[in-house]
């Protein structure tokens, strides 16, 4: 077959660009940002950025599943607020041991995933708008059993799952071992396969014999139990339980997943991709606030990444 | 304006020494073609031969790497589908795009729309006489405010047409034009072509079918794996000419037929029927035996073949596997009974595009490259590596995109999964429809190699020689109901037809 090695070269270093470029733009902005601010490079800076963010990676990490499969959950911001609630009511010291408060909390948010996910499957409702009910549904919720006011005095146990363990972050080693958990799921477990055939084409999925409303609905569950997690964690780091926490935290989320090349439409993209957004983001909010740049500019900043990382995405793709 | 029809027109198009590549494999390499006015041109070469790429050069979907085009003699670059039409180049794809929600006349005029006053209020009653005329034109009487999601496949490839005429098209690209519409459409379809080449209008025509190139062309250009092979005047040739240029081999003996003993009776459907798409559906299938079922479009073949599957399931009657009754309410039930399916529709229910060949080709029985939940890689690519040589699937790679493989490629991994699956019992539904004639003797000879291992095929095909050749009997279906049950070696394509005709 005629194949010039020039077309090959240029495929080759599209592919490459592809795959890494977004790693490449991580690298980059990490060289300029340390010439700009001696401070960047530092250790403490660094975890101060995987610190912050942690929270929206373990939301974004969840919500991947759900991208994979085509469709969002808008309701991650709102569970945040309610697990929070939920742990924090089960956390007063001398209560409970401290592992109540923390199932508790993401049995809340598994819950209301999997309310969702049977929603969407048997109601044959679009995922927007179902999630869209979740996210008022499970705000009020926060305020009803909150009384409307801060959940606090909070067991010492508990606030420590806010703290460092080894030196590290534990919301950071929270969201290495659900990202490497996820990762390893995904790539070696039939159900993950499943996921990717129902976003890439539904029909032939269910032509496949596979389950696709179980696929489904396995999604949206996981990623309610992510959103308890980020809750319970959200909730020790603050001390309290706040019912009006986690407003438009899934934006952030499914910026970190679209940035990481993930696609919308569902089929294609992954936790690698997703782990990836979520640090540029990171990288960029914790640049821009060293350079002083005040936090309106770092708005525009952020939504215009969001937009110009799906541009590349295209055009790299064709 | 002549009268009589020029027998050779002026060159309206030129192409000349087109180079396309996609990521590295080169789609067309060095292709020329040049297009007269008042002529049907053919393009005939195998799925992957570099038609459809040729084809989305000339509409401005692609840009070639390198080569020249030239419109009556002048050299144009061609940006876009739009400045393709606005150079008059009309392209009819095979999958039509119509907004289904819209009327007759406003998909005609869509993008054009006569408007009034500097607003660019729609003037709809201009907008309906000229919808009106140009479907005229075409002998076509349709009312123009019906919406396209009514019409039927043909009429809405009718509109097209008048879509293209109404630019003024001087060259009109059909990409398998008859793929999806009956006989007596293709007559009307070859009536309007005969309409607009005697204005003066190019056509370029792209099918697999033999005899409609023999009935319509004038002029016939081979493609073969992107090269250019040559083009002749129709006169010049015939069907094993054509079939020899177009394959670079001779296929005398296409339709082996060398089925095994017939054992008991794999599948027993009786009186099966779904509201609206078919009633007292019966018949068998035996062990080793190819059932060939034949019928014209919205026979309701289709439909009793997804319903035996669970695709979409049926209201009523039996269905019973190895003498045993069985409940199929989806695909998962139909295949723990043993029963696989190659559907119809090859986009919408084969293959998931956004997932490698390797991937495609396990997803149906995932569980030959697990361990308890968790997948195999090794043995995953083992199997796909085996699947690939098996079938003789053109790939770069197991990695490669499925929706980078040609047709007939694609088709061949639909195949290797479902077959993956292990089915006793395999429905084929048009498994041919829109492969290359390389790969059509390809299933052909899987079919044969499953009857002869003794499982038990359903061969749905709008392909009559096929379905005469393969099958051990013949089903031939209408309106819902199942018509005829003929043997094919006493029967006729004409004997069938007039089974398969409307009462």
């Amino acid at each position: 077959m005629p194949c010039p090695s020039e077309t090959t070269k240029t495929a080759f270093l599209a592919r490459i660009l592809k795959q890494y470029g977004i790693v490449i733009a991580l690298v980059l902005i990490c060289i300029a940002l340390s010439f700009f601010s001696p401070h960047f490079m530092t250790f403490g800076n660094l975890i101060t950025v995987a610190r912050q963010i942690s929270l929206n990676g373990i939301l974004a990490v969840g919500v991947t599943f759900v991208l994979l499969t085509g469709g969002v959950d808008l309701s991650l911001g709102s569970l945040v607020a309610l697990t929070g609630v939920v742990a924090a009511g089960f956390a007063h010291p001398g209560d409970y041991p401290l592992f109540v408060p923390v199932i508790a909390g993401i049995l809340a948010g598994l819950a209301c995933g999997m309310v969702n996910g049977v929603v969407i499957t048997q109601g044959k409702i679009a995922p927007f708008i179902v999630t869209l009910g979740m996210m008022t549904v499970a705000r009020g919720l926060a305020l009803v059993i909150s009384g409307g006011k801060p959940v606090s005095n909070m067991s010492p146990a508990m606030t420590r799952l806010g703290g460092d363990l080894l030196g590290l972050p534990i919301p950071v080693l929270v969201l290495c071992g659900t990202a490497a958990v996820s990762w390893l799921f995904l790539k070696n477990v039939r159900l993950g396969r499943y996921i990717y055939a129902v976003g890439g084409n539904e029909n032939a999925a269910r032509a496949a014999g596979i389950n696709v409303n179980a696929v489904k609905l396995f999604a949206y569950t996981i990623c309610g139990a992510m959103a308890g997690l980020a809750g319970v964690i959200l909730a020790a780091r603050i001390t309290t339980g706040q019912p009006n926490a986690g407003i438009a935290y899934e934006l952030d989320a499914i910026a970190a997943v679209v940035i990481g090349g993930t696609s919308l439409s569902g089929g294609v993209g992954g936790v690698g991709g997703t782990l990836l957004g979520a640090l540029l983001m990171g990288v960029i909010n914790n640049g821009l606030d060293l350079l002083n740049v005040s936090s309106y500019y770092q708005q525009i900043v952020k939504g215009a990444i969001i937009v110009g990382a799906v541009l590349l995405d295209r055009k790299n793709a064709k | 304006m002549t009268t009589e029809k020029p027998q050779r027109g002026e060159i309206v198009l030129k192409a000349a020494n087109i180079h396309k590549a996609f990521a590295g494999v080169q789609a067309l390499a060095g292709v020329s073609l040049e297009i007269r006015s008042g002529e049907v041109h053919a393009l005939m070469g195998e799925n992957g031969a570099g038609k459809s790429t040729l084809m989305n050069v000339l509409a401005g979907l692609y840009q070639p790497d390198a080569g020249e085009i030239q419109l009556r003699g002048e050299n144009v670059v061609i940006k876009n589908p739009h400045d393709a039409i606005c150079k008059g180049i009309a392209m009819i794809h095979q999958e039509l795009m119509p907004i289904p929600d819209m009327t007759v006349a406003e998909n005609i005029l869509l993008g054009w729309e006569p408007v009034t006053g500097r607003a660019g209020w729609i003037n709809r009653r201009a907008m309906k006489q000229e919808a009106e005329r140009l479907l005229g034109l075409l002998g076509m009487k349709l009312p123009v405010t019906r919406t396209m999601g009514e019409l039927s496949v043909a009429e809405m490839q009718t509109v097209e047409i008048a879509r293209a005429i109404g630019h003024n098209a001087g060259i009109v690209i059909m990409d398998e034009p008859t793929s999806a519409i009956s006989d007596r459409e293709v007559e009307a379809l070859f009536a309007v072509i005969r309409m607009l080449t005697q204005r003066g209008v190019a056509i370029v025509y792209i099918s697999h079918k033999m005899d409609e190139i023999f009935r319509i062309a004038d002029t016939v250009t081979v493609l073969r794996d992107g090269i250019y092979v040559g083009t002749h005047p129709i006169g010049e040739l015939n069907e094993q000419k054509l079939i020899a240029l177009m394959v670079g081999r001779d296929l005398a003996a296409m339709m082996p037929k060398d089925h095994g003993k017939h054992g008991g009776t794999a599948l027993d459907v009786r009186r099966l029927g779904k509201t609206g798409k078919f009633r007292e559906v019966s018949f068998n299938v035996q062990c080793g035996e190819v059932l060939g079922v034949a019928g014209l479009m919205g026979a309701g073949r289709t439909e009793v073949m997804n319903a035996l599957f669970g695709l979409d399931p049926a209201d009523e009657g039996e269905i019973l596997v190895n003498n045993q009754p069985t409940h199929i309410r989806r695909p998962a039930d139909a295949m723990s009974l043993g029963i696989g399916m190659v559907t119809e529709d090859r986009k919408g229910y084969g293959i998931v595009p956004t997932m490698s060949v390797e991937h495609n080709t396990t997803l149906a029985a995932l569980d030959c490259c697990c361990v308890g939940p968790f997948l195999v890689h090794a043995r995953e690519r083992a199997v796909a590596d085996e699947n690939i040589m098996a079938f003789g699937i053109k790939t770069t790679g197991r990695q490669q995109a499925v929706n980078q493989l040609s047709g007939g490629n694609q088709q061949k991994v639909v195949i290797a999964k479902t077959l993956l699956a292990r089915p006793s019992i395999v429905i084929l539904d048009e498994p041919t429809r829109g492969i290359d004639i390389g790969a059509k003797a390809e299933v052909y000879a899987i079919i044969a190699r499953l009857a002869s291992e003794g499982k038990a095929v359903i061969l749905v095909s709008s392909e009559l020689p096929e379905i005469l050749s393969l099958s051990d009997r013949v089903l031939v279906m209408r309106q819902g109901t199942v018509a005829a049950e003929l043997d094919p070696r006493h029967t006729t394509q004409e004997e069938i037809l007039k089974h398969a005709m409307p009462i």
